[in-house]
């Protein structure tokens, strides 16, 4: 039996995941469909699933960073970049397995954004963005000029993960590896915001003076949690990569930066559901563009010539609109909705 | 590597530097009466060239009417970018408006694209004489010697504006405090809208000016990009910060480029060694040569 309000008598009861039955039912239900997903969708459909499994990592880790510690950062697409760069070098020049090469993609990736990260000490709001947008063009740069490496332009030709004599090479095979290790680091996520480590980052958000006279170090959260954001960002793009069976430095342009931001705040600041819902929206929605124009090109022949510009035009449209209309993302009219059902239909 | 080829770099530099100082001039305007940092502002330098081109050459207009229109119409077009995206936004989050002012560099980008195309256009006739000037002993052209000369010169008349007119030191109380500039019956609205304008013909004469010598194409919006070096380096609220980092900016790429590329066989440079730059300001001087410090008290 639910009651109408809120009746959490501990601390435990306020913090759990589930906080009822139901929702435990819903999330079985759920996983169940991701499972079964691959056997109900093929080709394009699947790879776009994929897709969105994989920026939900990111995604993840970036409102980890920006949502959640208030560090604005714009350089989320490099990171992702040094993270499938680094599992590339791994695989493809140094022949270790994919699963050495993820996890220390993650590493390195968590290194660099430490470093990164060290600005933040002094810079806040609108210094840091800048600091990051500065890292994101250095790393870009990077990425095309460090030819031993990198393979400068050329990229690097990746391979698909192993275990025994088993290859991962379909994209259905594929699609489960990715949505363990999603699904894994979602739940890490969410249950690092329920320590202390996680209350600290919003203390930072919140108000850093205060934070710091409560007896937080402003130095570790603040570098832990580009760590810790930039870790899930290398997982990302490890993965990505390996699902391209190919890196090159123009995967990870501002362009992605921008678009993991819009995620995040689309889909909600500082919370778990939304940076899904984000990463679900940000990518459906170019691929319904493009579905849209090529339509309208059938019927207008002169769009097909504007047809990519005239997307990101609609792209920017949408992410302006949803910051006038819906400020607070699409988290927040989750959590209306629910409300609204749990008091249904006495709703005052 | 000789002391001409430095000078070269230096002059060069110089040139692209005044038009950096522009976008930066305008960036600062807006960021300093309103707090809202446009990562638009190279768009807006791309639309005023765009629209300065449709004028000139697919109308067939004398220059000067053509530069008229623009001016015009940048105004009409910082307006209605104020009023209907940026006035909802106040009182949002940094990070949102941030990120609305990326979701309208998309927009005027695709807009641009749609309508012009994707290929290089060059004004015709060119505005300026097409001759040769000896500084220092180096050959400069005559054209980067006029775009040099009329940056100055706008960072000069908006100076004085700011310094001395009603409608500069309106803005500069609403910059200092909004509430106390309200209540001594300056309207903030309006301010915010004027500050707009402002800035979108500074940034449009930009264009008009690159247009006339490189020609343009849709890759023009990456002169915005460079506006947060100029800007950090100068201080994010200082006109005159904007104006020196702009320039300084513009010749120390143009240089580090010029050694790396003979010295280190490095190519590419440009790009990066602004942010280079940018990064060492931040960790050694966060509020620029001439910035308000910001102190905070608990």
């Amino acid at each position: 039996m639910q009651y109408c309000g809120d009746f959490r008598t501990t601390y435990e009861k306020d913090v759990k995941i589930f906080q009822t039955p139901f929702v435990k039912i819903c999330m079985g239900f759920l996983g169940v469909a991701l499972v079964a997903l691959p056997f109900l969708v093929k080709g394009e459909y699947l790879w776009i699933s994929m897709q969105i499994v994989i920026a939900v990592i990111g995604a993840v880790g970036l409102n980890i960073l920006t949502g959640f510690t208030g560090q604005i950062s714009l350089g989320q697409g490099a990171f992702l970049g040094v993270g499938a760069y680094t599992s590339a070098y791994i695989t493809a020049k140094m022949g270790l397995p994919f699963w050495v090469g993820v996890p220390a993609a993650g590493c390195v990736t968590a290194l660099a954004g430490m470093i990164f990260g060290i600005p933040s000490l002094r810079l806040k709001g609108l210094y840091l963005a800048i600091a990051t947008l500065a890292s994101q063009f250095i790393l870009e740069w990077i990425f095309l000029r460090w030819e031993p490496v990198t393979g400068g332009s050329y990229g690097i030709v990746v391979p698909r993960p192993s275990i025994g004599g088993f290859v991962f090479d379909t994209d259905r095979s594929y699609y489960y590896v990715v949505l363990v290790i999603a699904a894994a680091m979602v739940l890490f996520a969410t249950n690092l915001m329920r320590t202390r480590t996680g209350r600290a980052f919003m203390a930072v958000r919140d108000h850093y003076i205060s934070a710091e006279i409560m007896g937080i170090n402003l130095f570790k959260y603040r570098i832990l949690s580009f760590a810790v954001s930039s870790f899930y960002a290398g997982v990302a793009g490890a993965l990505y990569g390996h699902s391209l069976r190919y890196v090159s430095s123009e995967q990870f342009n501002i362009g992605v930066s921008i678009v993991y931001l819009a995620m995040i705040i689309i889909g909600g600041l500082g919370s778990i559901i939304g940076s899904i819902f984000g990463a679900v929206f940000m990518i459906l929605l170019p691929q319904l563009l493009t579905v849209v124009t090529t339509q309208l090109g059938s019927s207008f022949p002169g769009i097909a010539e504007v047809a990519i510009a005239l997307e990101q035009g609609i792209f920017g449209a949408i992410i302006i609109m949803f910051l006038i209309f819906e400020p607070d993302g699409l988290a927040h009219r989750w959590k209306m909705i629910k409300a609204y059902w749990k008091l249904y239909p006495f709703s005052y | 590597m000789t002391t001409q080829y430095l000078l070269q770099l230096v002059i060069s530099g110089l040139v692209v530097g005044s038009i950096y100082s522009a976008v930066a001039l305008g960036f600062v305007i807006i960021y300093k009466a309103t707090r809202v940092v446009n990562f638009a502002q190279g768009e807006l330098l791309m639309v005023g060239a765009y629209v300065c081109y449709a004028f000139l050459v697919q109308m067939h207009l004398p220059f000067g009417v053509a530069l008229l229109l623009t001016i015009l119409f940048s105004m009409v077009l910082a307006m209605t970018i104020e009023r209907l995206i940026l006035r909802p936004m106040i009182g949002e989050p940094i990070i949102s408006i941030i990120m609305v002012t990326i979701g309208l560099s998309l927009v005027l980008r695709s807009a641009v694209s749609v309508v012009w195309g994707t290929d290089i256009l060059v004004y015709e006739p060119k505005l300026f004489p097409q001759a040769m000037l000896m500084v220092l002993g180096v050959p400069v052209s005559l054209e980067f010697v006029w775009c040099f000369v009329l940056s100055v010169f706008l960072l000069a008349v908006f100076s004085v504006f700011f310094k001395y007119s009603k409608a500069g030191v309106a803005m500069r109380a609403t910059a200092f405090n909004q509430q106390v500039a309200q209540s001594m019956g300056i309207s903030v609205k309006k301010i915010f809208a004027l500050s707009w304008v402002i800035s979108a013909v500074v940034s449009g004469i930009g264009g008009v000016l690159i247009g006339n010598i490189n020609g343009i194409n849709n890759t023009l919006y990456h002169f915005g990009l460079k506006v947060f070096p100029a800007t950090i380096l100068g201080g994010l609220d200082s006109i005159l910060g904007a104006a020196l980092g702009g320039v300084i900016i513009g010749v120390l790429e143009n240089l580090f480029d010029g050694v790396c590329s003979t010295y280190f066989d490095l190519a590419g440079v440009k790009e990066v060694a602004p942010y280079v730059i940018l990064v060492v300001i931040l960790m050694i001087k966060p509020y620029g040569l001439f910035g308000t410090k910001e102190i905070e008290r608990v």
